[in-house]
């Protein structure tokens, strides 16, 4: 038998026994295991504060680690950082392409990044007198749908290229780069301990990756459709996913699948972006169809919905202590509710 | 590119792919029932702090609006 063929032999045989291995474990599903769980109460969040001062679509919001300040990057060439307490515009970056897909806050708040169909991640200093570009990240050969900051030296890219990115940004040049999708890489989330990053492509994959060896570790399947958003949960040990199947998902990392999956026949519309309650209880998902659908992520139901967005809810993000649930779209506004 | 190039390219990708399922294969798995519960424990030890399940009292909700009391 020539290599190829004992290759080919030798994969499907890994596939059969890693199916195997995930269905001997499948001993029951989040929903049934949570049947005796209270259901969450049902949600009725108020819009707090409406931010207008875009003049196109919104794309991405990121909060600050101080859970007042955030950034948010619209197609009409900007990124603009608020106070959200007061509703007020605290700077404004010019962005040299206005293509923008993706922005991110610094855990420490002094530097903010932006990337998008100009295949660049840039990075900016808030706090220098005039805000500076510091660095131009220019290697990847598709465009930047996502980056998150591991601190003011360190950043992670996602990219249409199919590759994710870990950048040193004192030298401008890619660390590590992850190599395994087959489809373009639309999402990433830091685990909390930093050590992996989970990744959603367009390939309909989930991936593990060891930000330091730069190696996939886990692979997760399910989804039929490019998955748009994800986000590591607090406790480490797993993941939700959105994706324009209209799916959202929960993949442990220990049972090495899917737990539970939050859809709904009436549901039509991709999910674009999500963000997770701070006990994660509760997952904000954001759909094409202008909504924000609010999911108990144990048992799987909708108890509640955010709506008053014109246009596609594009972003969504909760700060670290959890006080309010941010959403952007399309329709150029950003609303902060709780 | 000669073919025999194109051949070598398909046996490194799929050397690559075993490999790649290799790993992917060797890890423990526990059983969904545990992590389940593992998860269903975080959620009930952190929702006493988490405030958009609990709710937020108006006097302590900084997004809200301050509007001015009159006294009449």
């Amino acid at each position: 038998m020539g290599e190829m063929e004992q290759m080919k032999k030798e994969a499907e045989a890994l596939k059969t026994q890693i199916e195997a291995a995930r269905k001997a474990v499948h001993d029951t599903d989040m929903a049934s295991a949570a049947s005796g769980v209270a259901p969450a109460p049902r949600v009725q969040l108020k819009t707090r504060k409406n931010l207008k001062g875009h003049l196109a679509k919104i794309y991405a919001m990121h909060w600050s680690t101080d859970n007042r300040l955030m950034v948010s990057a619209s197609q009409d060439g900007k990124l603009l950082i608020w106070d959200s307490h007061t509703g007020n515009k605290v700077n404004a970056v010019p962005l040299k392409s206005s293509w923008v897909m993706t922005c991110a806050y610094a855990p420490s708040g002094n530097l903010v990044a932006s990337g998008g169909l100009d295949n660049m991640c840039t990075v900016y200093n808030l706090k220098t007198p005039v805000i500076k570009t510091v660095k131009e990240l220019d290697a990847h050969t598709g465009y930047l749908s996502c980056a998150r900051f591991l601190s003011d030296t360190e950043i992670l890219t996602a990219s249409g290229d199919t590759t994710c990115a870990l950048w040193d940004l004192e030298t401008g040049k890619q660390k590590t780069v992850f190599l395994n999708h087959v489809g373009d890489c639309m999402c990433l989330s830091l685990s909390p301990d930093m050590n992996s990053f989970v990744s959603g492509a367009c390939d309909s994959l989930a991936k593990l990756w060891d930000i330091r060896d730069g190696q996939c570790k886990q692979t997760f399947q399910g989804h039929t459709s490019d998955i748009n958003a994800i986000s590591f949960l607090p406790s480490g040990n797993a993941f939700i996913t959105g994706s324009d199947d209209c799916t959202c998902k929960m993949y442990d990392l220990r049972a090495d699948q899917e737990v539970i999956g939050y859809q709904d026949a009436a549901l039509n519309s991709g999910v674009t972006s999500l963000a997770l309650s701070m006990s994660a209880r509760l997952i904000f998902a954001g759909y094409d169809d202008f909504n924000c659908n609010i999911w108990d992520s144990l048992k799987g139901e909708k108890v509640g919905v955010l709506s008053g967005h014109d246009n596609r809810v594009s972003c969504t993000g909760v700060p670290p202590d959890g006080m309010c649930v941010c959403t952007g779209s399309w329709d150029s506004f950003l609303k902060i509710w709780n | 590119m000669s073919s025999k190039m194109v051949g070598s390219n398909n046996l490194a990708h799929a050397r690559r792919m075993v490999q790649q399922l290799r790993v992917e294969a060797s890890i423990e798995r526990i059983k969904v029932s545990k992590a389940s519960a593992d998860l269903m424990r975080y959620c009930g030890e952190n929702a006493k702090y988490d405030p958009l399940l609990m709710g937020i009292p108006a006097s302590e909700n900084p997004f809200k609006d301050k509007k001015p009391c009159t006294i009449l």
